[in-house]
């Protein structure tokens, strides 16, 4: 009776402080950001930093209220976050199922291979002239560059991870009368995923990248332009501030990437909390 | 009892690769229920046996033959040096594949943890590979070996990978399930003792022929070191480094 009370007890004691560890190291990484702000304030307030070269935090912070009092700054979030997404899940899928195709038979390889690792060495932000040639300064534009810039990490890790599968284990699922399906389910993509979320988590940085790049070039809406804009005006706390929240903006993608990836990732080791 | 049924039977297998012939002209009947261990130098053929009678390989000359109950979903298994555990799937789940196409949910479920408490690891269930050892892993691959109940098991070098003390708990465990459930076993190893030890019957394989064929008559369960299991050890050794018998 008194065995199992403090098996129990341990077993509570074991969960709380790992999951308080884990705050608290999230909270550490915060300390640093934090720090570079106050001390930016206090550099702008005593006027070593002139105003007209970077604002003050507490003036981003304000244009940033107005803006969103304005509901501008809301809507060309919303823009840029959709633009993103829509790129991002059609070169993703695209290029998770080229990935998929060619790690699973050698004939696809054989055939596209070649094509897109040539594809590949082209750096896609050289596209943008041709790009605004075909599609002019439409959503289509930016959702294209998106969707190519995310395509190659996502085929590249999806194609490595299916072939760096211990082919021990396919064997064994062979030897246990698995058909192709369950093979699938059950062996090659839980093997791959670990290849699969670095591509994603690469991804989700060049989405970023790109969307910026060529929301400040070619855009009538969305963060970049916002950005473009305010310089026109010389509204230099708006620049600042767009830079934030693409800052922001990208850690957030960064920490959802992370979460999905140590949720669905338990039985890797690295993801495993020590429990002893 | 009436008279045992062969099991399985190598009739003039031959087996090659290239130009080298890694088989020549096997004959083997084993009756069902028996446990025979197989030993012979490094490329010798015993692996490639042992993957014929599993079925991942087929013969070049002659046949197999396997009793109707070794033919079913589950007729032959096998385990390998490496405990080949699916990483991402906890341990229950890693038994039940063992009974993919014989059955699914929460039955499947059922049977995989009786044959983890079989093999002494009843509250692992929920839990990671990567968390167990060397040992338990192989417990587990056992489990799933034996949990779609095969006619035969054929282990190549199970426990080939593991330290001594592990290893011998690990040959008394599959002694005793052995002995339960009655299966055929057949046991490729390097090992002399552990042959002498489990064995009813050793197969010395040499050159790909059948160099000796010894059967083991001892009492169970042998110990490790009695003189009556070193005197088999002995001879066989001989044979095998090609030293006269005294």
């Amino acid at each position: 009776m008194t065995a199992v009370t403090t098996e129990t007890g341990t077993k509570t004691k074991g969960r709380a402080t790992p999951l308080r560890f884990l705050a608290l190291r999230g909270l550490i990484g915060w300390i640093l950001p934090f720090a570079i702000v106050v001390v930016w304030e206090a550099l702008s307030r005593t006027g070593v930093i002139t105003e007209n070269v970077l604002p003050a935090p507490s003036a981003v912070l304000r244009a940033g209220w107005q803006l969103l009092l304005s509901g501008e700054l809301i809507h060309n979030i919303a823009t840029s976050t959709q633009r993103a997404l829509l790129g991002f899940i059609i070169g993703g899928g695209i290029g998770l199922a080229f990935g998929l195709a060619n790690g699973l038979w050698v004939r696809a390889r054989d055939v596209t291979d070649t094509t897109l690792q040539m594809v590949r060495n082209i750096p896609h932000l050289a596209l943008i002239p041709l790009v605004i040639l075909w599609f002019g300064i439409d959503e289509e534009a930016k959702i294209f560059l998106v969707a190519l810039g995310v395509f190659f990490p996502i085929y590249v890790n999806t194609l490595l991870g299916i072939q760096g599968i211990d082919p021990q284990l396919i064997e064994m699922g062979r030897i246990y009368g698995m058909r192709p399906a369950r093979l699938f389910w059950r062996v090659i993509l839980p093997g791959a995923l670990p290849a699969i979320f670095t591509g994603l988590r690469y991804a989700l940085g060049i989405m970023w990248l790109t969307l910026i790049v060529a929301e400040t070039i070619a855009a009538n809406s969305g963060l970049g332009y916002m950005a473009m804009q305010a310089r026109e005006f010389m509204q230099i706390d708006v620049v600042v501030l767009s830079i934030v929240i693409y800052a922001l903006l990208g850690k957030l993608a960064d920490s959802l990437a992370r979460l999905l990836e140590s949720l669905s990732l338990q039985w890797h080791p690295a993801f495993q909390r020590k429990e002893s | 009892m009436s008279t045992p049924q062969s099991a399985f039977a190598f009739q003039g297998v031959q087996r090659f690769f290239g130009s080298k012939k890694v088989l020549q002209g096997i004959n083997l009947e084993v009756p069902e229920g028996q446990f025979v261990a197989i030993i012979g130098k490094s490329g010798c053929g015993k692996s490639t046996l042992l993957r014929l009678l599993a079925g991942l390989d087929q013969p070049d000359v002659g046949r197999i033959r396997r009793s109707d109950a070794g033919q079913g979903a589950a007729g032959t298994r096998i385990m390998f040096q490496e405990p080949r555990l699916l990483p991402w799937a906890r341990v229950t789940e890693n038994v039940t594949v063992g009974l993919t196409g014989i059955v699914d949910g929460p039955q499947a479920t059922a049977r995989a943890r009786d044959y983890l408490a079989e093999v002494g690891l009843a509250d692992r269930g929920g839990d990671w590979p990567s968390v167990l050892s060397g040992g338990q892993r192989q417990r587990v691959a056992l489990a799933r070996a034996l949990v779609g109940q095969p006619h035969i098991l054929a282990l190549d070098e199970p426990l080939g990978a593991l330290d001594a003390l592990t290893r011998i708990e690990m040959q008394q465990l599959l002694e005793r399930i052995w002995r339960e459930k009655g299966f055929t076993a057949v046991l490729v190893t390097h090992d002399v003792a552990e042959a002498v030890l489990l064995a009813d019957r050793v197969i010395l394989l040499e050159e790909g022929h059948v160099a000796l064929d010894l059967a083991i008559d001892l009492p169970r369960p042998r110990r490790h070191g009695a003189p009556d299991v070193a005197a088999y050890e002995r001879e066989i050794l001989d044979r095998l480094l090609g030293r006269n018998a005294a």
